[in-house]
């Protein structure tokens, strides 16, 4: 009998959602992650999470309206129809459930505006909404009972029949080896934000659901689309929150004027997300910059506000950049901070197409920045991804349950268990030739930070696909440096590069495809939208030779034709 | 500039696993954090090094650990804040919680508490449709006690719980208090019935150390006085603990100063003769010794204790 009908690999705010969604379904479920729940990435969302609530000027169309513009049209509608129909019962459910949203006068539910938004949709916990929700969903799963196998790293998916039927994973307080066969799975385990060189993201941001599914036959869709959040920190890539501009941060270069009105006159600060950090780029290379940086200034905002709304980010630019907010502007630059690409699902979340369009495992389902829905299209809106991670994390975990529900138990046939001991003790037994994964890790980071951020040509394209080939290369001599059993993270880390060069590489065949200019993939060289040609997705699957194998899938559109998009 | 440190290492799969120090040098970057230099000791000089770390923005909670013998976590430290003048830094794993390996500990101590104060909402009757109406102030208070990264910083000092495994401790307090102060929750009379008990809000010896090693302002301690006043006025003075507080106050508004043994005899409760009677001895040896002020009703009034008698009396006035 499988251990579990459910298994949930990733416990952040979609693992957690998904798992809850299950339990309350009936399903045996369980979730897995490599690290504790509460230290999942989803803590990092700062400023807050996307609805229009009824009772308010807002509507559900003007929600989806400037998500699919800031998708640049590239968004599917019809996932994002769903998601925003969806959210204003997502932020209840949130709130019955124990988050302490910010109130107005009244004491009902409060918004601040946010980038890319027609109205002030976001709801917030003054600027630790991701981690107000994350321990209020973990709080949910111990209500819950719901099982949890925490610190295990998934090594493989297990797939028979052209189905996932569980996992191969590591123990890593032990370091044994474990299958975990359910009849379901669901991947929920986050971004690859460390394939990049500096990132906003967490060091456990190393896309291991995107290399496993990739590998296992899924298709990954639009991964050139990966954002740089135009608020940064020079030192550590650590990231101050869109809220200091929702709340009315401006900012400045370094002349002190405000270049936003250059770039975009209505929007100003708070356009999307992309079309600022190409314009603080811009900025900066035209020599209006210090030091490689443009100024974020909330001074005006006043000391009050900065310590209740802002409080977080007012320590962190103290921490790690010694400025104090209230008195000083801080040096700030665009940096890496999320991938709208991922494993391809459809709206109900499979990342497997019945009727054959595309390439995937049955019994897989996505959910949260591991996967494309497509919601996010070529540029994501602040505050979309904690909703995007509700509101399909809910839904993975409901189909997962229904898809189980459907399954025959068979036992598992394959020596998966033996063959990935046998692939570990290859490693363990390589010869030391010096290399080490740290450094391949950074020259990856550096060569995708140069060439796939904001702004980028054929040439540095290729150079950066260039780069990962030959690390690759490398990978495949890659010695791990400790042998032990116990929590050992050099193994894990071996691992996660791994995942990193897959992602990384179909980052840059990706781009490369891609003979245009959208959302965040800016070319110097082909500057312009071309809908005529490429209001389309870009696929990569994985081919037989191990290289990927490049395609498209058209966009879906409801009623939303592409605009010229203006902030 | 070089940094110095001296971790604490220990290999379960040693032949004879035994803790050791070791030490590294490294040429590190001014603004460089301690969890900067571990991992860069982790990634040039020594794989095996083991430590949790993610966010490195003292945001999940991964990186606590002893530093030059305080909890910290790893990336919210300076180097230099810890050792201006490059001096040794003492690295360790986190105190009163099982090492695994090297700076990773067993956090199965620290959740059980956690889950011992059943740690989520318990609404009162059904849910509404919409959102509960609650002021921003009432949601704001909660502000701090939902500021707990739940990284075991203030579990790892607390004097309390070093001695006395079945404390609840603070994070787990803290956490209790956010619920019992959240308006939304409907079971803060069983929560409070439970945290009267052994283990709870009265076995905080209040050392300051959580308040002090807290990185998140989350102030443990506080939020344990806040719990003990809320027992109090909901439960009643039915622990030592509580008369202890009430005889202390009552002394003090009535003659100025403390009645100590008074204070002992309230708090163990008046009519407990086995334990009255077994710490008699050491109350008359204080007293022959003069350690003790001489006990109601040879207790005298201290000059201007009238004084302090008003203080209470308007303080009393003021009560919400």
């Amino acid at each position: 009998m499988a251990d579990h009908d459910v298994l949930v690999v990733g416990a952040g705010l979609a693992g957690m959602r998904a798992a809850i969604a299950a339990h309350r379904a009936g399903a045996n479920v369980a979730m897995m992650s490599k690290v504790h729940p509460v230290r999942s990435h989803s803590n990092a969302a700062q400023g807050g999470i996307n609805a229009a609530l009824r009772g308010t000027d807002d509507s559900v169309d003007s929600h989806v309206y400037d998500t699919v513009k800031g998708s640049d049209y590239l968004g599917d509608q019809d996932a994002i129809e769903f998601m925003c129909i969806e959210a204003p019962q997502e932020i209840i459910n949130l709130e019955h459930m124990g988050v302490i949203f910010n109130r107005d006068e009244e004491g009902r539910l409060g918004t601040r505006n946010f980038g890319g938004a027609s109205y002030a949709r976001t709801f917030f916990v003054a600027d630790i909404t991701g981690q107000a929700i994350l321990h209020v969903m973990y709080e949910q799963i111990l209500k819950a009972g719901v099982r949890s196998y925490e610190e295990w790293f998934v090594t493989d998916l297990i797939i028979e029949d052209g189905e996932c039927r569980g996992v191969v994973a590591i123990e890593m307080l032990t370091g044994k080896l474990h299958q975990v066969s359910a009849k379901a799975v669901v991947l929920a385990s986050g971004g690859v934000g460390r394939a990049f060189e500096p990132s906003t993201n967490a060091l456990i941001c190393t896309g291991d659901g995107m290399g496993l599914a990739y590998r296992a036959g899924a298709t990954l869709l639009d991964m050139e689309m990966v954002q740089y959040h135009p608020t940064t920190l020079a030192s550590n890539g650590i990231l101050l929150s869109e809220a200091a501009r929702g709340e009315g941060a401006y900012l400045l270069n370094s002349k002190g004027e405000r270049f936003m009105d250059g770039y975009a006159p209505k929007m100003r600060e708070l356009a999307s997300r992309d079309v600022v950090s190409r314009a603080e780029a811009t900025e900066i290379e035209e020599g209006r910059g210090v030091d490689g940086c443009v100024f974020l200034d909330v001074r005006h905002l006043g000391a009050e506000a900065i310590r209740t709304k802002l409080k977080y980010i007012q320590e962190a630019a103290l921490d790690y950049a010694g400025v104090d907010m209230i008195t000083d502007p801080v040096p700030i630059r665009p940096g890496q901070h999320y991938i709208m690409g991922g494993v391809k699902t459809d709206p109900q979340t499979r990342t497997w197409d019945p009727n054959g369009a595309w390439k995937g495992p049955r019994g897989l389902f996505a959910a949260g920045e591991v996967a494309c829905v497509s919601v996010h299209g070529g540029n994501r809106l602040g505050a979309n991804s904690l909703l995007e991670t509700l509101v399909f994390g809910k839904v993975a975990g409901e189909m997962a349950t229904e898809h189980a529900r459907e399954q025959h138990d068979v036992p598992l046939s394959g020596a998966h268990l033996a063959d990935a001991g046998a692939r570990i003790q290859a490693l363990f037994a390589r010869a030391d030739n010096g290399e080490r994964t740290a450094k391949l890790r950074l020259e990856m980071g550096n060569a995708m930070n140069e060439h796939m951020a904001v702004f980028r040509t054929e040439e540095g394209m290729q150079s950066a696909l260039g780069t990962v080939r030959s690390l690759q290369e490398r990978y495949a001599h890659l010695p791990v440096g400790h042998k032990g059993s116990v929590y050992n993270t050099d193994l894990i880390f071996h691992l996660e590069l791994g995942y990193m060069l897959d992602a990384a590489e179909t980052i840059c065949a990706s781009g490369l495809l891609r003979k245009e200019s959208r959302g965040a993939h800016y070319r110097r060289d082909m500057t312009e939208r071309d809908d005529a040609e490429w209001l389309k997705h870009t696929t990569a699957t994985v081919g037989d030779d191990g290289r990927p194998v490049m395609g498209t899938l058209p966009v879906t559109i409801t009623k939303w034709e592409p605009q010229k998009r203006v902030y | 500039m070089q940094a110095n440190l001296r971790v604490r290492r220990f290999d379960p799969e040693a032949p004879e696993p035994s803790a050791r120090m070791q030490d590294y040098q490294i040429e590190v970057p001014e603004h460089f954090t301690v969890l900067d230099a571990l991992i860069q000791v982790r990634e040039e000089d020594d794989p095996s090094l083991a430590l949790r770390c993610s966010c490195r923005a003292s945001i999940c909670g991964s990186c606590a650990m002893r530093v030059n013998g305080q909890a910290r976590l790893a990336c919210k430290t300076r180097l230099t804040a810890v050792a201006p003048e490059g001096e040794t830094v003492i690295i360790e794993p986190m105190g009163n919680q099982r090492v695994v390996k090297d700076l990773v500990v067993d956090l199965a101590l620290f959740w059980n508490k956690i889950r011992a104060v059943e740690p989520y909402l318990q609404p009162a009757g059904p849910e509404p449709e919409d959102e509960y109406i609650a002021s921003n102030e009432s949601m704001l208070n909660l502000l701090t006690p939902m500021g707990c990264i739940m990284c075991g910083a203030c579990v790892s000092d607390c004097t309390a719980l070093e001695v006395d495994e079945n404390f609840l401790g603070p994070a787990a307090l803290a956490k209790a208090y956010r619920f019992i102060a959240d308006p939304r929750d409907g079971a803060s009379r069983e929560r409070l019935t439970t945290l009267n008990e052994y283990g709870g809000v009265w076995d905080c010896t209040r050392c300051y150390m959580c308040v002090e090693v807290c990185p998140t302002g989350v102030a443990p301690m506080d939020r344990i006085m806040e719990l003990r006043d809320s027992v109090m006025r909901e439960i009643g003075t039915t622990t030592p603990g509580a008369r202890h507080i009430e005889s202390f106050a009552r002394s003090v508004a009535r003659s100025g100063w403390l009645d100590e043994t008074m204070l002992a005899v309230d708090s163990w409760g008046r009519f407990n003769l086995p334990k009255l009677i077994s710490q008699a001895p050491l109350g008359i040896r204080a007293l022959m010794r003069g350690k003790l002020p001489k006990p109601w009703p040879l207790h005298h009034k201290r000059p201007g204790a009238e004084f302090v008698g008003r203080i209470f009396k308007r303080w009393e006035s003021n009560k919400p």
